[in-house]
């Protein structure tokens, strides 16, 4: 199977790629690890007629700490986010759900941020950078800008992001001692998407209760979804497994999951009580580690 | 401006088993199609041609990819190893030999991809456990239910490239 014909141009730098995109507006199209972008064009589901290739553009790849934040170049691979020491370190949770996308050549190959800015409502990614509270540092032609996780995901492989802007990296806050994160997934059997998957990070007082909660949801609805009432409530109560299981139940039952061919609304919810308690006791495991 | 020039062909230099080869493709030319007709290199097959099977697979760089999922133009500059570039003249690889040994085959369609993902697999991974071969293969589909004979066969080719339980 082949793609519809297309021109190809291998940019040199972030400002080319700007400049390329300006030039071929509408019918120019970025090009970053390729996992999502070249089957929908060998499917013809997308046929633009230039592709903007970053792969060339150096400078995009790799994990760095600056002061307390991570900042993961957004051409880094998943095989390099989830074997990243600084990433393993600090967020066990992200190491986790890039350890899971897929299989082994396609984490070789598909990228942190092709796969955010992509935005497939089924994906492992935006889930857990969700929880952890990530930002998105995006350039145009004149601005940068960073765009907080929670004002990112919009729609249905839709982003806060306008046209004429790339993602560049993407910032992880590092968070205070006694944290942990986790993620849970229930893979689809044959896609390996997500049917349902859960981020959790919870930081926990030395007294053992909690401190603050970020919860996430996936597969069920348009993008990433977090349970703000359960984080409120949990926060100041004793992390015990009953909490957890009550806290793993209230997150499920503020998503309104969506049916598909594979599982009903019904089955989701059950199974999303059941992830987000294996998530959010991973993530207290770890905080008290 | 003319289709002609707007899907205009694109140099490559990829260097292939070692050898460096100058090429013009079509940029929506896939990596695997590169490999087998340009090249003549047969031996990476073209499975599912979607991302799933793994019958593609080769190293890219170093790194075990899915060729039908990788347009030739972005392995410009790059190093690409194909099975065919895996034995040392008349000796086999460990893995292949793994494979011959293990009875890892029934067809061998699925074999060229299993193959090259193992030796990614045992390069980064040299003692792996049966789950890590298994989560490593996931992306290797064989339909003639040879699975359990594949791990074996990773297996042998592990003790053997370790130097421990060799035996044949």
């Amino acid at each position: 199977m082949l793609p519809a014909s297309f021109g190809y141009v291998a940019a040199r730098s972030v400002e080319e790629a700007l400049e390329l995109m300006v030039k071929h507006g509408e019918d120019g199209k970025l090009l970053a690890g390729g996992h999502s972008l070249i089957p929908a064009m060998k499917l013809r589901l997308q046929s633009p007629r230039t592709l903007i290739d970053l792969g060339t553009v150096p400078g995009l790849r790799g994990v760095r700490q600056d002061g307390a934040e991570l900042i993961i170049g957004a051409l880094t691979v998943h095989a390099d986010v989830a074997s990243s020491e600084l990433v393993r370190k600090h967020f066990p949770g992200l190491a986790e759900a890039a350890s899971v996308i897929g299989d082994l050549q396609v984490r070789n190959r598909g990228t942190l941020g092709g796969s955010v800015a992509h935005a497939d409502p089924a994906a492992d990614l935006p889930v857990i950078l969700t929880a952890l509270n990530a930002s998105f540092a995006v350039r145009s032609p004149t601005a940068s800008r960073i765009i907080a996780v929670d004002d990112f995901f919009t729609d249905f492989y839709t982003t806060a992001m306008n046209s004429n802007e790339i993602l560049t990296e993407i910032h992880v806050p590092i968070p205070p001692a006694g944290t942990g994160s986790a993620y849970a997934k229930l893979p689809h059997p044959a896609s390996g998407y997500i049917v349902v998957s859960a981020g959790a990070l919870i930081t926990r007082q030395a007294s053992g209760t909690c401190a603050s909660a970020r919860i996430a949801m996936g597969g069920l609805g348009s993008g990433p979804i977090r349970a703000v009432a359960t984080e409120i409530e949990l926060h100041g109560k004793p992390l015990t497994p009953q909490m957890i299981a009550a806290a793993a139940a209230k997150a499920a039952q503020e998503t309104d999951p969506v049916e598909d061919s594979y599982a009903d609304a019904v089955y989701k919810q059950h199974v999303a009580t059941v992830y987000a308690r294996k998530a959010i006791e991973k993530a207290v495991e770890r905080a008290a580690a | 401006m003319t289709a002609e020039a707007e899907y205009a062909a694109v140099p490559i230099t990829v260097t292939v088993n070692g050898v460096k080869h100058d090429a013009i493709v079509e940029p929506r030319t896939l990596l695997v199609y590169f490999l087998r007709e340009h090249l003549g290199l047969t031996g990476t097959h073209v499975g599912c041609d979607t991302s799933q099977c793994g019958a593609c697979t080769v190293h890219l760089d170093g790194r075990a990819v899915k060729s039908c999922t990788v347009l030739a133009a972005q392995a410009n500059g790059a190093e690409v190893k194909t099975i065919e570039g895996l034995a040392g003249g008349d000796a086999f690889h460990p893995v292949q030999e793994g494979f011959r040994e293990k009875h890892g085959l029934q067809c061998g369609y699925c074999t060229p991809g299993m193959i090259m993902t193992a030796v990614h697999l045992l390069e980064t991974n040299p003692n792996p456990s049966d789950d890590q071969i298994k989560h490593a293969l996931e992306g290797n589909i064989c339909r003639c239910t040879g699975y359990v004979n594949i791990v074996e066969s990773v297996k042998w080719a592990a003790a053997k490239m370790g130097g421990k339980n060799a035996s044949r």
